[in-house]
């Protein structure tokens, strides 16, 4: 097993896929990002983000969910090895 | 019950033959509706709710659903097959209650393109209810759920914490689900593209652009080539008959009829009950809100608008709301009233109120718009887009000094963006009959009745006595007619009438300009404030109220002395 990279959502590279592995935040933001599908373990991949910090948008398994860029900060993932 | 945009307003139209509004983004619904269901003998009442991601809501719209858990019998748990990890969730929320539950896999169409196989069986046994595979689009399984009712269950569950929840939904899946690696379609390719800033900005652009355009050609079509026709051609001679059998004049005659223009009738300018009561709506407006909701009901379906949330979502930021906000504000486009009530998609109060006053505002309604067009079109296109101009930098301006000074946060985006769907045409046409007929029934008792008050009130020179009193401010500051006092207070029932009066006075175009741009942002109509009351409450609604009051004067004024 390599060493991969981690991250957060907000700078992966678009079309980079990884795994959560932390939701560095209060019990709201976790609570409404799981009901949403992003929790510890689940591969993600990133489908774009906007200039100037704008949302992020992330595929998780069917859905597909923009976050805003504070919060994407605090989804820790570790990168896919290529 | 179900997550969002998992098809439950669709499920609820076909259970119970209630038509209710059906698109393709998360919080179409934001109120609940009832409906009933035939039973065997008995009649069910059947309730859609807004769609919610766990009990414990996080905006308005989930609260109203959170809410009507405890008044319920039975739930339907509506599950979109094809997400189904995320929306078990809910289900074992609703399992923990004591309250029996039936599962519909819904969307079921879509797992097979998508490679996703479900062992309805193995489910139903692991969840101790009954499951269903079911397209409401289509109708396909409503049948068997609907015998099945009766088995309904609710499976002794005790309350669990998050984690064990999900560890649950986990196991579940594990046994029930197999994915197949599947290629990209066309539709989520393009769906892919117009969230990237290239070439999603420029997709966007585009799109509206086209929207502006298919609007426009439809609303004038219609206007030339059938309302225009039909009133000059049909109406006209038949009123010109009733306006000779009541004697050319009196009482009767100008409630109905209204004032002859040259011996003729005129239907902007007559003002009668018959002529420019109905011309208004059939005539000037139905065209270009059949054009509007026609193009906008498309977009929805296709699951256009999330994407313009999120490619906006930046510049929203800046003005105290984030992307989402952009879909009221398109509603309020065609009516101020549905926008305003989908500001309950929204999470923060201060959200909310923003939105809603901006809307208020700042967004010409479609009925508006459309004598907007018609009037101030006549005198040339670059005073309409002088208009439309204007409104567009009140919205944001107005939002950067709200977002300064509203107190409380806006929070960040986090929504859902749903597959690209091509648009069913028996739902587009039962969504555009239902807003037609939405329009038609509040607009024409409105503008009929106003125009009975505006009759009475000028036999009993009651605008007069206004007028002198409103005249240092609509004529010193506005530079308008003091005749336009009259005008403006009408604008409080229906704006497109009071447009419409605007239109009787002989207005320079410039007048006409700075009287649309007033009528717009000045006071809502009837039928909005009533809305905005309810969702802001009395307070936010006064602040609202003063706001739009005090920039319509300013911004009135500065036209004035700038054209």
């Amino acid at each position: 097993m390599t060493f991969n990279r981690q991250t957060t959502v907000a700078y992966m590279e678009t079309g980079e896929r990884g795994r959560v592995i932390e939701i560095a935040g209060g019990y709201g933001l976790t609570r409404r990002l799981e009901a949403m599908g992003i929790r510890p373990g689940k591969k993600i991949t990133k489908v774009s983000s906007m200039l100037m910090r704008g949302p992020v948008t992330i595929q998780v398994d069917g859905a597909q969910l923009a976050i805003g860029f504070g919060m994407a900060r605090r989804i820790l993932v570790e990168l896919e090895s290529k | 019950m179900g997550n969002p945009n998992v098809g439950k307003s669709a499920f609820f139209s076909r259970l119970t033959g209630v038509r209710v509004i059906i698109s393709n983004y998360p919080g179409t619904t934001v109120e609940f509706t009832k409906g009933y269901l035939k039973l065997g003998e008995e009649m069910a009442e059947v309730i859609d709710v807004p769609g919610t991601y766990t009990l414990e809501p996080t905006s308005k719209a989930e609260e109203v659903a959170t809410e009507m858990l405890k008044d319920g019998d039975l739930v339907i748990d509506v599950v979109d097959a094809t997400n189904l990890e995320r929306n078990l969730f809910l289900t074992m929320q609703l399992l923990e209650r004591d309250i029996p539950v039936i599962v519909a896999l819904n969307v079921w169409d879509d797992t097979k393109h998508r490679g996703i196989h479900i062992d309805v069986k193995k489910l139903e046994q692991l969840l101790g209810v009954p499951v269903v595979p079911t397209v409401a689009v289509t109708g396909e399984g409503m049948k068997e759920l609907v015998t099945r009712i009766h088995e309904a269950a609710s499976p002794p569950v005790s309350h669990r914490t998050r984690d064990e929840r999900w560890a649950a939904v986990g196991r579940i899946i594990e046994q029930v689900q197999t994915v197949t690696h599947r290629h990209h379609t066309w539709l989520e390719h393009l769906g892919d593209a117009s969230v990237k800033p290239f070439p999603g900005i420029p997709i966007a652009v585009l799109v509206l652009l086209t929207s502006f355009m298919i609007i426009r050609f439809i609303g004038e079509s219609l206007i030339g080539y059938i309302s225009e026709p039909l009133f000059n051609n049909l109406w006209a001679p038949l009123m010109m008959r009733l306006s000779e059998f009541l004697g050319s004049g009196g009482f009767l005659h100008d409630i109905l009829i209204g004032k002859l223009i040259s011996g003729e009738i005129d239907f902007i300018q007559s003002f009668g009950i018959l002529t420019t009561g109905l011309f208004i709506p059939f005539g000037a407006v139905l065209p270009y809100v059949l054009a509007f909701y026609l193009v906008l009901g498309f977009l929805e379906d296709l699951g256009y608008l999330p994407r313009v949330a999120v490619l906006l979502d930046t510049l929203m930021h800046r003005l105290g709301m984030h992307g989402y906000a952009i879909i009221p504000t398109l509603l309020g486009l065609g009516c101020n009233v549905p926008g305003i009530l989908a500001t309950r998609i929204l999470e923060s109060k201060r959200e909310r109120f923003i939105v809603a006053t901006l809307i208020s505002i700042a967004v010409p309604c479609a009925a508006l718009q459309a004598m907007v067009i018609g009037l101030v079109g006549g005198e040339g296109w670059h005073y309409v887009a002088i208009v439309y101009g204007t409104l567009f930098v009140v919205w944001i301006i107005l939002g950067l000094i709200l977002n300064l000074t509203v107190k409380g946060f806006s929070p960040e985006l986090l929504i859902e963006i749903p597959p690209y769907r091509l648009p069913s045409a028996r739902i587009l046409a039962v969504k555009l009959w239902m807003r037609i007929l939405g329009f038609l029934k509040e607009a024409i008792p409105i503008v009929m009745l106003g125009i009975f008050v505006i009759t009475i009130l000028y036999a009993l020179n009651v605008f007069d006595y206004i007028a002198n009193f409103a005249a240092p401010v609509v004529s010193g500051l506005l530079g308008l007619p003091r005749e336009a006092t009259a005008a403006l207070a009408i604008g409080f029932l229906r704006k497109d009438m009071a447009v419409g009066m605007l239109g009787a006075l002989s207005l320079s175009a410039n007048q006409l300009v700075v009287g649309s741009v007033v009528l717009a942002m000045f006071f809502p109509c009837i039928a909005s404030f009533v809305v905005l009351a309810r969702e802001l409450k009395l307070k936010g609604m006064l602040v609202a109220t003063g706001i739009m009051i005090a920039a319509s004067l300013v911004v009135g004024s500065l036209l004035n002395l700038i054209l």
